[in-house]
């Protein structure tokens, strides 16, 4: 057996802050051969991304390496001197990173930024690095190279940029690659070409590969074997396959269940919550209307229809997801239900009355504004940062019923946050106070606090780890069974939204595309946008996972 | 409510906390706090007369009996100087208290709704940018008249392009974000949402900008009186006291210049250090 | 080329958006002046023995007889063709006046620029690179100090110890020693005049006795700019394109000036345009304060002494200024950042 190319051992990272020192790795290990792919997977704070940092030197002046060792080809990286790092560094390892655009300097073009990569590690003159530089954009696909070969970071999109960032990533044909989060941000359809592309180029390479995600079926898809990390810590490494089959740790079993697969239902996603007893409602009486009714909705934006002529119903306790990508137009159909903003053309009928034609400066002062309530996609956006989660619920109530302080507010405030699933005792808290998914739970017991018939849900998770995201989803699945809650759920993500609603509407450009059950939308799709869309998804078959990886 | 009377007491926690683990700013505030003290005690606290004049002992350097030396009339300018502080920190405090009020809401409600309010008034605050500020400043109070109530006015108007655009984009930025859309959702009208939402949202940066715009406007009042279009003598003023002893730099009388200047400079540096452990304080993103 | 005729096209449509705020400074500071105390036609006429009549006809001959609004328009027309008033002081066009002195306020102006850009830039790199260290401590507190020192103090200060202890610096009186002998009228900036002449020696007098005010100029805008490179850089620093470029092993002296601080010039670029805007209303006290005969004394003067002509074109002078250095500045910044050419 040849000698590993990356060897960690027993490495300790802390960092200080202002609250003195904090150990952000407790000492990880893992060994990665040359032309191996690993996959490190953890949530937001798990240390993956340190982790990665630690491997380069790449930690700001706040970290710092507390111990143990990165050999990497057989030489000590932790005690490497400056220059000696940087001659590594873009020749025999290498990195991208999420958020493409950011991460490529916005006044230099693309053609002078793989050069000065070219030219940091090579003794070629300017003729023969331009000629590299076009033969690498030709390499990660990039339509029409020579034109983009001038172009500036900011006339590209996201996908083209982290094309690029591949592109200076690979010049110097590293032996390493480190991958932080590459497609987070990106377009799920955008995702799997960015990942297809730079799955086939480091095979092609020979290169090892380590893939950082918060995505366990990016990771399965990817890479052959994968690390789970927890708080600093790698709780279980081993093949994809071996993992998935027979998970030892239990937090590696939890974050599998959470993962949403195609065939999981939200039951599988949180186990050990309090099951959902299935309400049998009588079904509504012949003759009455449905809660909600969208007619051919219609949004201009400086000239183009950012949605364009929409039309669905929502019944009384009923599900709508609203599926598509970023600029479909989701969030601005939503905003436009939820009368935050006006339509240019169209109505929107609540209840067999009217909405649409009410302007939305005015509609605070109509009575559906406590029917329609709204969950917004950044619970951290989403919070006055000046008031705190007792205020923040209570907030619906005093304005829309009235309430005054006293017992029976305290009460109602006491009540909506129980029924989100938050603690009394975090209620004298601001939101910076609060972790990720107790500031989702302030924002959801906002929405319900004032007892609403229809909650909006834009991309509620979208923010959030995935172990929080099955919690959340249950909690919003409950509340809507308990409460005969009619529920429309914008997102991204098919599956989810499978899982969550009984009606799907599948929009690109503003446009329907598709619409229909769920179910069958999911299972044969009419539309060949939903197909894209649906094939996009990273998941894995725990049983089918080599097969499905090699196919790049 | 509940929350707030837990507020109270953790605000002032946090106060002491960052004072605490900021010491330029405990030294700053406590400048600030004892130039008010002054200008509210100075009759008391001057040891002489600020305007009695006694020509034999004219132009003396410091001394035990004259702590910053005496001016061409035999004036005590530490004398005058305590009086001075009075004048100079009540026209900051009022122009720049002026400013602030208008331009916040000004700019708040432009930076809100956008459209062609919002253009109008950019246009208008463009007009006023236009401007050379002192040279508007001067302006102003040659046609108003040399008055306080006018060095006031016309440092007020100076300040506000700056306090209306400053208001303006930092609730330019907010006005999208969720936390606004959710006030809406429950039920809050555009006007409730600019001046209970935003603007106390706001007021952490602009708090900054308040205390970092005192000290300016010090030394704009101060330039005005120097250039003989403010406060006129004999009224004690830092300004007309250095603009009386440039007269005597030349032949090395120092102390007429430098006493006055010193207190301008440390109000000035009071307030600015002030400015910036405010954002320290307000901000309860700092809290912990 | 496709950048060029972008900038120039830019460049048109702000000096087009720039002409409402003109025609409005003119039309304030037209009232302003009108609202001064005093009426220049008694101020002006022979003395206090002047009649009745001589002072009527004297407030004819300058217009001051008709509506405002008339007088606003007259003045307009006036404007547009480039006559700007006789002042009553000098007795001269104004627009001579102003010929005549705008080059020793431009020269004092653009020295102090140039000195405090030269000091700062290097400050504020040095700071930001070394975030905490000596160096650091010491720009800080330079930049705190600095705003608090109004420059009629500094000055006053400077020349105390320059010319009056150390005897270094001549006389701070006047462009050049009243003794020497002025260079050739060829541009107005004396060290220009004097270095085409050839005069070296007048030339260092000109220069030494610039010194004293372009530094208590420089000094005062030398702390925001200071503290906005060093603010920039480290925001560039701490950008995820450094980290990029550092993961890839650029050469760090590559790293710190082609990405770092060409990026961060961008923001030290548009605040350069307020303080330019800054050290125009300065000129009055600096100018003051070192008897500089420039179009700031000339003005101040002339406003002490109610002489509407002059103050009114040294208003609409200093916001044409103001104006043409944010053009050029809008220049700069579409050659330097590519994402604004692009709009």
């Amino acid at each position: 057996m040849t000698a590993p190319l990356l060897q960690v051992e027993d490495l300790k990272v802390d960092f200080s802050t202002r609250n003195g020192i904090v150990r952000a790795l407790h000492g990880i290990g893992f060994t990665l051969h040359a032309g191996e792919t690993l996959g490190i997977v953890g949530e937001s704070g798990s240390g993956k991304s340190v982790t990665s940092l630690a491997v380069m030197r790449l930690l700001d002046r706040a970290g710092r390496i507390a111990g143990g060792r990165v050999l990497f080809q057989g030489r000590d990286i932790t005690r490497a001197a400056p220059g000696d790092l940087r001659s590594l560094r873009g020749a025999a390892m290498s990195m991208i990173f999420q958020n493409p655009r950011a991460a490529l300097n916005p006044i230099r073009t693309v053609a002078q930024q793989i050069m000065d990569v070219l030219r940091a590690h090579r003794r070629i003159d300017a003729a023969e690095a331009r000629q590299q530089a076009l033969d690498l954009l030709k390499a990660v696909r990039i339509r029409d190279p020579e034109r983009r070969m001038s172009a500036y970071p900011n006339e590209l999109s996201g996908g083209m940029c982290q094309r690029v960032m591949i592109a200076m990533a690979i010049a110097c044909e590293p032996a390493l690659l480190i991958a932080d989060e590459p497609t987070t941000g990106l377009d799920v359809t955008t995702q799997k070409v960015v990942m297809d592309l730079l799955a086939g180029l480091t095979a092609e390479r020979g290169m090892a590969v380590i893939l950082i995600t918060h995505d366990l079926g990016l990771a399965a898809r990817y890479c052959g074997a994968i690390a789970v990390m927890e708080q600093g810590r790698i709780v279980e490494q081993g093949p994809t396959e071996a993992l998935f089959r027979d998970a030892q740790h239990p937090y590696t079993r939890r974050l599998i269940a959470a993962s949403p697969t195609r065939r999981s239902t939200l039951a599988d996603l949180a186990q050990g919550a309090p099951p959902v007893e299935p309400v049998s409602r009588p079904p509504p009486p012949p003759g009455t209307g449905p809660l909600l009714e969208v007619q051919k909705l219609v949004k201009l934006y400086s000239g183009t229809r950012a949605v364009d002529d929409v039309s669905f119903t929502i019944s009384a306790g009923g599900s709508l997801g609203l599926v598509g990508e970023s600029g479909s137009g989701k969030t601005t159909l939503s905003r436009m239900i939820c009368r935050l903003i006006d339509a240019d053309g169209g109505d929107v009928v609540f209840q067999g009355e009217s909405i649409g034609h009410i302007p939305a400066r005015d509609f605070h002062k109509a009575p559906q504004r406590r029917d329609v309530q709204i969950v917004f996609q950044d619970p951290t956006d989403s919070l006055n940062p000046r008031f705190t989660a007792f205020d923040s619920i209570a907030h619906p109530l005093r304005r829309l019923e009235g309430m005054r302080d006293g017992s029976a507010l305290t009460a109602r405030v006491t009540e909506a946050a129980s029924r989100a699933g938050l603690e009394p005792a975090l209620l004298g808290r601001f939101p910076h106070q609060l972790s990720g998914g107790q500031k989702a739970r302030v924002g959801i017991a906002r929405a319900v606090a004032p007892r609403p018939k229809l909650l909006l849900l834009d991309e509620p998770t979208a923010a959030l780890d995935v172990s929080i995201q099955a919690v959340i989803l249950q909690l919003l699945d409950r509340l809507r069974r308990e409460d005969d809650l009619a529920l429309l759920f914008v997102s991204h993500d098919l599956n989810v939204v499978r899982m969550m609603c009984d009606q799907m509407v599948v929009l690109q450009a503003g446009k329907i595309v598709e619409a229909g059950p769920s179910m069958r939308v999911f299972e044969a799709p009419g539309a060949e946008y939903t197909r894209t869309l649906l094939d996009a998804i990273p998941h894995f078959e725990p049983n089918a996972a080599p097969a499905d990886r090699v196919d790049a | 409510m509940s929350a707030t009377v837990a507020g109270t007491r953790s605000t002032t926690q946090h106060i002491l906390f960052v004072l605490r683990g900021n010491p330029v700013t405990a030294i700053a505030a406590t400048l600030v706090t004892l130039l008010v003290v002054i200008a509210i005690l100075a009759p008391w606290l001057a040891p002489y007369d600020p305007i009695a004049s006694d020509v034999p002992s004219a132009l003396q350097p410091p001394s035990a009996a004259h702590w910053a030396g005496t001016d061409q009339l035999g004036r005590d300018i530490f004398s005058r100087i305590l009086l001075a502080a009075r004048l100079d920190l009540f026209i900051a405090v009022s122009a720049v208290g002026l400013s602030f009020v208008v331009g916040a809401v000004v700019g708040g409600f432009c930076g809100y709704r956008g459209g062609r309010l919002d253009r109008w008034v950019g246009r208008i605050v463009d007009v006023l940018m236009a401007f050379p500020l002192f040279v508007l400043a001067m302006a102003l109070v040659a046609a108003l008249g040399n008055r306080m109530e006018n060095i006031i006015i016309a440092t007020a108007v100076i300040n506000l392009p700056f306090y209306t655009r400053f208001a303006r984009a930092e609730v330019n930025v907010r006005r999208n974000s969720g936390w606004v859309e959710a006030a809406r959702a429950c039920g809050e009208s555009h006007m409730m949402v600019v001046l209970r939402f935003l603007l106390p949202n706001v007021l952490p940066a602009m708090a900054v900008q308040i205390s970092l715009n005192l000290g300016w406007a010090i030394l704009n009042a101060a330039g005005l009186s120097f250039i003989g279009l403010g406060v006129q003598a004999p009224t004690p003023e830092w300004g007309i006291m250095v603009a009386e002893g440039a007269r005597f730099i030349t032949t090395g009388k120092w102390w007429l210049v430098a006493f006055p200047g010193l207190a301008l400079m440390l109000t000035v540096l009071g307030f600015n250090l002030l400015g910036d452990g405010l954002r320290d304080i307000l901000d309860p993103r700092m809290r912990t | 080329m496709k950048t060029f005729l972008a900038i120039l096209r830019r460049v048109g449509r702000r000096l087009l958006f720039s002409l409402p705020a003109l025609l409005g400074v003119v039309v304030v500071t037209f009232v302003l002046m009108r609202v001064l105390p005093g009426d220049p036609a008694v101020f002006f006429a022979a003395g206090p023995s002047a009649g009745k009549a001589e002072i009527d006809e004297l407030r004819h001959q300058m217009g001051l007889d008709k509506p405002m609004p008339v007088q606003l328009v007259r003045y307009l027309g006036d404007v547009a063709t480039g006559n700007l008033g006789r002042s009553l002081t000098t007795g001269q066009p104004v627009v001579a006046d102003m010929r005549a002195r705008l080059p020793a306020s431009l020269e004092l102006t653009c020295t102090a620029l140039v000195i405090a850009l030269f000091l700062s830039i290097p400050l504020g790199v040095a700071a930001a690179l070394r975030p905490g260290s000596p160096i650091d401590h010491g720009v800080r507190m330079l930049c705190t100090l600095g705003v608090c020192v109004p420059t009629f103090v500094s000055g006053l200060l400077l020349i105390y110890v320059f010319y009056y202890l150390l005897g270094w610096a001549p006389d701070p009186t006047a462009r050049i020693d009243i003794f020497a002998s002025t260079p050739p009228d060829i541009t107005g900036f004396y060290l220009i005049d004097f270095a085409l002449t050839g005069d070296w020696q007048g030339w260092w007098a000109a220069f030494t006795q610039l010194l004293l005010p372009a530094f208590t100029m420089a000094l005062f805008v030398l702390a925001p700019l200071a503290r906005m490179t060093r603010a920039s850089m480290l925001a560039v620093l701490g950008s995820d394109f450094i980290r990029t470029a550092n993961a890839l092993g650029l050469k760090p002296l590559r790293i710190v000036v082609a990405y770092a601080l060409r990026n961060a010039l961008l923001p030290v670029l548009t605040i350069t345009g307020i303080v330019f805007s800054t050290m125009l209303g300065a000129n009055v006290l600096v100018e003051k304060v070192f008897s500089w005969p420039g179009v700031a004394s000339y003005a101040l003067d002339a406003l002490l002494a109610s002489d509407y002509a002059p103050v009114q074109a040294f208003v609409l002078l200093m916001a044409t200024i103001f104006v043409l250095v944010n053009v050029l500045i809008d220049i700069l910044y579409g050659v330097a950042d590519p994402r604004v050419s692009v709009e």
